[in-house]
């Protein structure tokens, strides 16, 4: 076969991007797992929630998470009904151990668990100039760490402040919706250690998931909607003053 | 927390982009400005500031050599950068970076600075002597044809360049805008202004570094500046510093009309810790004071020797002005949190990779690269005085 000098220019390119693309595989889940079988989301139940930080400690302690830097928080609303826009919010440590004793007044108290949105059209894997991040076929939004370039785009793209540069790997890192437990039929860490059921893994094709009824008696709403994001963090019980 | 202000996300205590993402756009700008001012004489005949083309060219190659490093020095992965180049990511305007750097850089930049240079280096690989020898007949790309036909070709061809130079030009600073502007989780990077504003602001730092460079290597060259040239290099630099002020002020006064949700948080940034970078370097020292300056040269006869003090001093306050301006976009832009209910401080390192050290060498860097660019290819003839221009 003769190949001319102009054609080898041309196929060499073509054939390191398609070599890439092989290489780029797909993320690792259980054989009698199929993703296009499920789209994940969580439902957060505000009024719940009683802050013991029980899932940022469960997180950390299942997914390895350094010190200083968050998968899950959570945050503590205290807001005046005469200006509901500027709330006091705090989060000691992501609220890992727990809040201190609040004062009593006449304003209203509330926890807010925070995570990864797992968004439909996450502007996080728009931004990624490599496709390190991605939206899994089965809704879940991914870090490739072997892929990262660890430009920080995505951190900034994201409008929840969910990601954060990894310290040690240098890549960028966030929840991952306990991936190695979802894939094998568990839930996710957060969802098993919060004592009064605030957190609940969804899948919203299931059909006989209780998500549905959830969803249709109840008003829900999801974070920042105005971000257009496909948010599947779903908050029953949200105030208006939460950010 | 220390340094932090109200609430912010707990993960968003420190900032994620250095001072290293501030100079890659001051540098990139620099960059198309200074081509910008080249193709003046090149495309539009602008006569006046040929003086300027050659070293306008070398200077945006110098500072071009140098806008990658900021980058991979602030990746986690540098290691990785080629993946951008092999499997870039459609819907992301970063991954366009790798294509449209190398096409600035090899197709326009390259490729017009050797047409226009190739009689030079022909002649110099014959008449110099050793190292340089080799490196000016590797320059020549083994082309020795410097009759007038192929001249008249290489003209023409170094016209074609320009011509396609400056839309790249827009689309090297433009969507480096683009990547800032395109954020919607960030009120104060997200407008589809900033593009333009990042173009216009291009524009004014490279046509004022070129100027000041035109200025500071002709006196340490002991040669008299020509300053129907420089005259003329200021009024461009006047009309496209009002443009690129009302541009942002557009901007600024459309953010303050509309007050929306995040209007609280930036406005206190800018009475608080975006002070000094924003009201008083970039908008009174930076902007408003060469345009005064440059203005009053536009409609007053001053003697030379003052206009060329002002033009000196204008150049560098302008300098000074888009590099508070990159600052207070990059740096700006992180220190207030997304809950729009706290603030965080920039704590900038000394000696750390991306601490201060770096910045200061990296932003050196392109003059000594220029440095040698012009003893390997003097913009000048060698030692001829230029006579001042005719009633200056």
């Amino acid at each position: 076969m003769n190949i001319s000098r102009r054609q080898i220019l041309i196929l060499l390119p073509a054939a390191a991007v398609a070599w890439k693309s092989v290489l780029a595989g797909t993320p690792e889940t259980a054989s009698n797992y199929t993703m296009s079988d499920h789209w994940w989301g969580m439902l957060i139940d505000i009024p719940k929630c009683i802050g013991c930080g029980n899932c940022v400690r469960a997180c950390a302690m299942e997914n390895d998470v350094p010190d200083g830097h968050f998968r899950t928080w959570v945050e503590r609303y205290h807001v005046s009904d005469e200006d509901m826009t500027n709330p006091e919010v705090i989060s000691p440590d992501g609220g890992k151990e727990g809040f201190p004793v609040a004062e009593e007044d006449s304003k209203k108290y509330f926890f807010v668990p925070k995570m990864c949105n797992h968004c439909a059209d996450s502007p996080c894997t728009q931004v990624c100039p490599v496709g390190a991040t991605f939206v899994a076929p089965d809704g879940v939004v991914l870090v490739d760490p072997k892929y990262c370039l660890g430009c920080a785009y995505c951190v900034q793209a994201c409008p929840y402040g969910c990601r954060y540069i990894h310290p040690v790997k240098e890549v960028a890192d966030k929840c991952t919706l306990c991936y190695h437990r979802i894939t094998k039929g568990l839930t996710t860490a957060c969802c098993e250690s919060c004592p009064t059921g605030a957190r609940q893994l969804v899948d919203l094709k299931d059909p006989k998931d209780p998500i549905h009824e959830f969803l249709k008696t109840h008003p829900v709403q999801v974070l920042k909607p105005q971000m257009a994001t496909g948010a599947k963090a779903f908050y029953n019980g949200l105030d208006g003053s939460v950010r | 927390m220390s340094g932090v202000e109200g609430f912010m996300y707990p993960n968003e205590y420190g900032l994620q982009w250095s001072i290293l993402i501030v100079l890659y756009p001051y540098i990139t700008g620099l960059v198309a400005g200074a081509f910008i001012l080249a193709s003046l004489e090149r495309v539009f005949h602008v006569e006046a500031v040929k003086p300027t083309y050659r070293l306008a060219l070398l200077t945006a190659l110098a500072f071009l050599i140098v806008a990658p490093l900021p980058l991979q020095l602030h990746l986690g992965h540098p290691e990785r950068s080629p993946e951008m180049y092999f499997t870039p990511h459609s819907t992301s305007a970063m991954a366009m970076f790798g294509y449209v750097y190398l096409w600035y850089l090899m197709a326009v930049l390259v490729l017009e600075i050797w047409l226009d240079y190739r009689r030079e280096i022909v002649l110099l690989s014959q008449s110099s002597k050793g190292l340089l020898r080799v490196i000016y007949r590797i320059m020549t790309l083994g082309s020795s044809n410097i009759s007038e036909r192929s001249l008249a070709i290489d003209n023409r061809a170094g016209w074609i360049v320009t011509v396609i130079g400056i839309p790249s030009a827009f689309i090297l600073h433009g969507y480096v805008g683009f990547i800032f502007g395109s954020i919607k989780a960030n009120p104060w990077w997200s407008s589809p202004l900033m593009p333009v504003v990042f173009i216009f602001s291009a524009m004014v730092s490279g046509i004022a570094c070129v100027m000041v460079l035109y200025m500071a290597i002709t006196k340490l060259r002991k040669q008299s500046i020509d300053m129907r040239c420089v005259d003329t290099v200021a009024m461009y630099l006047f009309y496209v510093f009002i443009i690129d002020f009302s541009l942002e002020m557009l901007d600024l006064i459309h953010r303050v009309y509309e007050a929306d949700e995040s209007f609280r948080s930036l406005n206190f940034l800018v009475h608080t810790q975006l002070y000094i970078p924003h009201i008083v370097i970039q908008i009174f020292l930076g902007t408003l004071t060469p345009i005064i300056l440059l203005g009053i040269t536009q409609v007053v006869h001053l003697p030379e020797v003052v206009r060329k003090r002002m033009y000196a001093t204008a150049g560098c306050l302008t300098l000074i002005g888009i590099f508070a301006m990159r600052w207070n976009v990059v740096i700006g832009g992180q220190l207030f949190s997304k809950s729009f209910l706290g603030y965080t401080t920039y704590k900038i390192g000394l000696v750390s990779k991306e601490g201060l050290l770096v910045a200061v060498f990296l932003t050196i860097l392109p003059l000594f690269i220029l440095w040698a660019l012009i003893k390997l290819l003097p913009p000048w003839p060698a030692n001829t005085a230029q006579a001042p221009a005719a009633g200056d």
